[in-house]
């Protein structure tokens, strides 16, 4: 998902931008696509306010009309409008219950809805409709707050007016308007005249004691639905006419086509069409054009093809490491800097090199999207994390203006940043398709499908890492110096997010996580080589690694000066960094850490990292059974301020740790042998299965402060407590995912 | 032409016999509480019963369901089906479901596992573990799909 960003530096960053992109047509078309965009929302809005202003009540300027967000209908049920993709993460949910707060709604009334790419669903920090970075409650509690607080205020006016009574004298309790001596108003009747009355400059807002949706463990509103197959995702959507495309992509990254027969595949059953067509990266493939997934594929299969792979790279992972490994040799581009010269008079010495795979996202509802064209107009139905970009990208391709655009946005089964492409890369390969079969006579919608096969070879991997680390210390453990290389792709350099990410060479999401909360001296320098292989954020982005490589180093230290690691952190914390210590301590303390004996063969092992401005620690107890690592019972402190759903917030954490146990499966990598990606579905790409679910318990540690976002913090610490634990049991660092004993 | 009986109802396709289940009730009856996962049987998101064992619906031809009965997430979860009610309340009750991709093909995993325990049998939690091993869940909902599954278990009781 999106980077850990500096809070102030998109704003700023896309406030530059849309001044350059008035004046300056150089820009290319992808970035004036998305200027455009962010200016349209940023206008709305009135500026691009910082994080700060967007937590602070009565900051952002009333243009957002409540009935884009919030519909009531005549027998009393509020539609909530979600400026968000909900892909798993709860924030269907969410927002909604923040809005009905601020509105007295009645809970059991409330429904939710996906927005559209409608300049009205832009994030109010960033100005561009866009779900990643875990921003989406963060980024919209005051917004959503005051939405539903204006709606109030406008039902309660229109209350006023129907009983020809002052407002004071009103109050409103789930879902009705009570007046003096008993009257009372529900919603739904008054809805419509409500929402013909002004939208308020000004509310006030709940005090905080008095919520009584807001912090309530909350049932999902899809819960129903989901537990019932009535659930529509992306891939059910079915227009009248509508036919299927399969797409055979290039076994290497970016070839293009040497030789074309497709006569088996155009005389199979169902087969429309088949169409060559440009994809991603300036490839070339072909789709076939069918009547349904089946005949498409069967087409796919019968097709003869010949690429042409002379002009392209092939990487080769176990090349790739030994590059890496060179390049780690000599010192990159400088992030911090430090006095290195004690490396050599330390009295410990540590080094360490760490190497992480490429991995797939491998969301569970294959990426799909379906496009119906018209003349002047397009429509576009797919699981997007930014419609707003995917917009501009369709306009682009399709010759439109991104005003004859509609992108509707589709609940996700699932997509953990890979629905976030700065390229869309998926959506315009679905459009290309689609132009495609309209200039071949086909003038039906046509929905592109993905194998689970196309999925795990498709790129948009979280790119191959290398680090090493030589660290010098004193035999307390104190940190004299620190020098530590990183080795791997940058992925937001060459695409729009490249502008306000890369400073002096360094991707910031390479290095976010690293030293954290540890104020040790650091030099840190970073090579980002270039290859074809297309990398992307994935769920935690950096600290994917970063967490890993501080949190085991941190432990191998305190446990080479015989500290306790948690003793050891603590001490390090200082008196600073009161979310780390008050995370720590109830994952301490609930998980019986230190104090409660363990079977033998069993072993503790503790993480705590930042991201995304929420705080995770794990205390967790691990074996090892058969040479193979496993994970028992996970104990969760989680900081993440004020929580709005506590239900949602433990769900989070569980699937982020899941997704963190598995990179650490045998089988978590994606390998590449003469260009070619060796995985292919699930039975060679391991995620973690129910056999793998450790026990599992979250703890969350209250406060009052503006929220900040879960959907990834839970993430970074798994790997590396499960490994620290690991560690203590064989004497053996980890130092490599997926993990291997041998 | 092919003829098959989904939830009780005989439809018959002008389908490919070779064609998956899956395809046949999703693309050709417009069935899509069934779910499309990996196309291998190596996720289980597209499971069904036929003649109540649960089967991966994607690697399973149109020909295999000659003269059986396809059951789907639509029919398990409509009320009639003591078990499959069980288990989409134990659902509900643990709020199970995240992205709820995968859970169409979970719950049909879970009742028929539930069917085919002895009337009364509590499974223990290693049984559920090895009942639903074949079904992966990206959003990683484990811990409560144990629950769940016990809970409807003890429900059945
Ligand atoms: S889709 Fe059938 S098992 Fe995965
Ligand atoms: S709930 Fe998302 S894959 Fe299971």
């Amino acid at each position: 998902m999106l980077p850990d960003l500096d809070r102030l530096e998109l704003p700023r960053a896309l406030q530059h931008l849309l001044a350059r992109g008035r004046t300056d047509d150089a820009v290319p078309l992808a970035r004036r696509s998305f200027l455009k965009l962010a200016g349209a929302g940023g206008l709305a809005l009135g500026a691009f306010p910082h994080l700060a202003t967007a937590q602070s009540p009565g900051a952002l300027k009333p243009t957002q009309q409540p009935s884009a967000f919030v519909q009531i209908a005549p027998n009393g049920e509020v539609t909530v409008a979600i400026n968000r993709l909900e892909f798993g993460q709860g924030v269907q949910t969410g927002l909604p219950m923040i809005l009905a707060e601020e509105l007295d709604a009645d809970w059991s009334l409330v429904r939710s809805r996906h927005g559209s790419n409608d300049p009205a669903y832009v994030d109010p920090l960033f100005g561009i409709h866009l779900t990643g970075g875990s921003n989406s409650i963060k980024n919209s509690f005051t917004q959503y707050r005051e939405l539903g607080a204006r709606a109030r205020a406008m039902l309660l006016a229109a209350a006023a007016a129907r009983w020809k009574v002052d407002v004071t004298s009103l109050r409103t309790e789930a879902g009705t308007v009570l007046g003096p001596d008993g009257r009372k108003l529900a919603y739904g009747e008054l809805a419509e005249a409500a929402m013909a009355l002004p939208v308020p400059e000004k509310v006030t807002l709940k005090d905080p004691k008095d919520f009584r949706i807001i912090g309530r463990p909350n049932a999902r509103l899809d819960a129903r639905a989901k537990s019932s197959g009535r659930q529509d995702f992306g891939i059910d959507v079915r227009l009248p006419g509508q036919l299927t495309a399969v797409v055979a992509r290039p076994t290497v990254f970016g070839a293009r086509l040497a030789s074309v027969d497709d006569s088996a595949a155009r005389a199979i059953k169902g087969v429309k069409a088949v169409l060559r067509v440009p994809l991603d990266r300036g490839a070339e493939g072909v789709a076939v054009v069918a009547d349904g997934y089946w005949p498409a594929l069967q087409g796919r299969e019968a097709l003869k093809l010949q690429w042409d792979t002379s002009a392209v790279e092939k990487v080769d992972s176990e090349k790739q490491l030994a590059q890496y490994r060179a390049l780690a040799e000599r010192p990159g581009s400088r992030k911090f800097d430090a006095d290195m010269a004690p490396l050599t008079t330390a009295p410990r010495r540590l080094e360490a090199e760490f190497v992480f795979p490429y991995l797939a996202h491998a969301a569970m509802e294959p990426l799909n999207c379906t496009v119906a064209l018209a003349d002047g107009h397009a429509e576009v139905w797919t699981g997007s994390q930014c419609p707003g970009l995917d917009a501009a990208a369709v306009a682009r391709v399709l010759g439109l203006e991104p005003g004859q655009v509609k992108v509707h946005v589709q609940m996700a089964g699932g997509g953990f940043g890979r629905r976030f492409a700065a390229t869309s890369d998926f959506v315009v390969e679905a459009c290309e398709i689609a132009k495609a079969a309209r200039a071949a006579g086909l003038g039906v919608p046509v929905r592109t499908l993905w194998s689970r096969e196309d999925d795990m070879k498709g790129g948009y991997y979280r790119p191959m890492h290398l680090h090493r680390a030589r660290i010098g210390f004193d035999e307390r453990g104190k940190v004299l110096a620190w020098d530590h290389v990183i080795v791997g792709q940058s992925i937001t350099t060459g695409t729009v997010f490249g502008e306000f990410q890369v400073k002096n060479g360094i991707d910031a999401t390479a290095t976010e996580g690293m030293r954290g909360p540890y104020a040790v001296p650091m030099r840190l320098t970073v090579h980002h080589p270039v290859l074809n292989v297309p990398v992307l954020w994935w769920r935690s982005v950096g600290s994917t690694h970063t967490a890993f490589v501080m949190e085991t180093l941190i432990d191998e230290i305190a446990r080479s000066v015989n500290q306790d690691p948690v003793a050891y952190r603590l001490g390090l914390f200082g008196d600073k960094h009161p979310r780390h210590r008050a995370a720590l301590q109830v994952a301490i303390d609930k998980s019986g850490y230190g104090k409660q004996r363990l079977p033998t063969g069993r072993a503790w092992g503790v993480a705590v990292h930042e991201s995304f401005q929420s705080v995770v620690a794990y205390v967790v107890e691990a074996s090892v059974k058969d040479g193979q690592p496993v994970l028992h019972r996970v104990t969760a402190g989680v900081h993440c301020n004020l929580v709005v759903n506590p239900r949602s917030v433990e769900a989070q954490v569980q699937g982020a740790a899941v997704m963190g146990l598995s990179m650490c499966l045998s089988g978590a990598a994606i390998t590449l042998k003469d260009g070619v990606v060796e995985q292919s579905n699930f039975a060679d790409y391991t995620v973690a299965r129910i056999t793998d679910m450790p026990a599992f318990e979250v703890h969350i540690v209250p406060s009052a402060a503006p929220p900040t976002g879960m959907g990834e913090p839970g993430l970074p610490p798994l790997a590396p407590a499960f490994a620290n634990a690991i560690a203590r049991l064989t004497g053996k660092p980890l130092r490599q995912l997926p993990f291997n004993l041998a | 032409m092919s003829a098959l009986n989904v939830n009780g109802r005989d439809h018959t396709v002008d389908t490919d016999p070779g064609t998956p289940i899956l395809w046949v009730l999703r693309d050709t009856l417009g069935m899509t509480g069934t779910k499309f996962g990996c196309g291998a049987a190596q996720c289980g998101a597209c499971t069904v019963h036929l003649d109540g064992e649960a089967i991966r619906s994607c690697v399973t031809p149109l020909s295999a369901a000659e003269g059986r009965k396809i059951t789907t997430i639509e029919a398990t979860t409509d009320g009639a089906d003591t078990v499959g009610a069980a288990v989409h309340a134990a659902w509900l009750k643990h709020d199970v479901a995240q992205c709820g991709y995968c859970q169409s093909g979970q719950i049909m995993s879970a009742t028929a596992f539930l069917k085919s325990l002895p009337r009364g049998k509590q499974p223990t939690a290693a049984e559920i573990d090895a009942a639903m091993d074949g079904n992966i869940c990206r959003c990683g909902t484990y811990a409560r799909i144990r629950a769940a599954v016990a809970d409807a278990a003890r429900a059945l009781a």
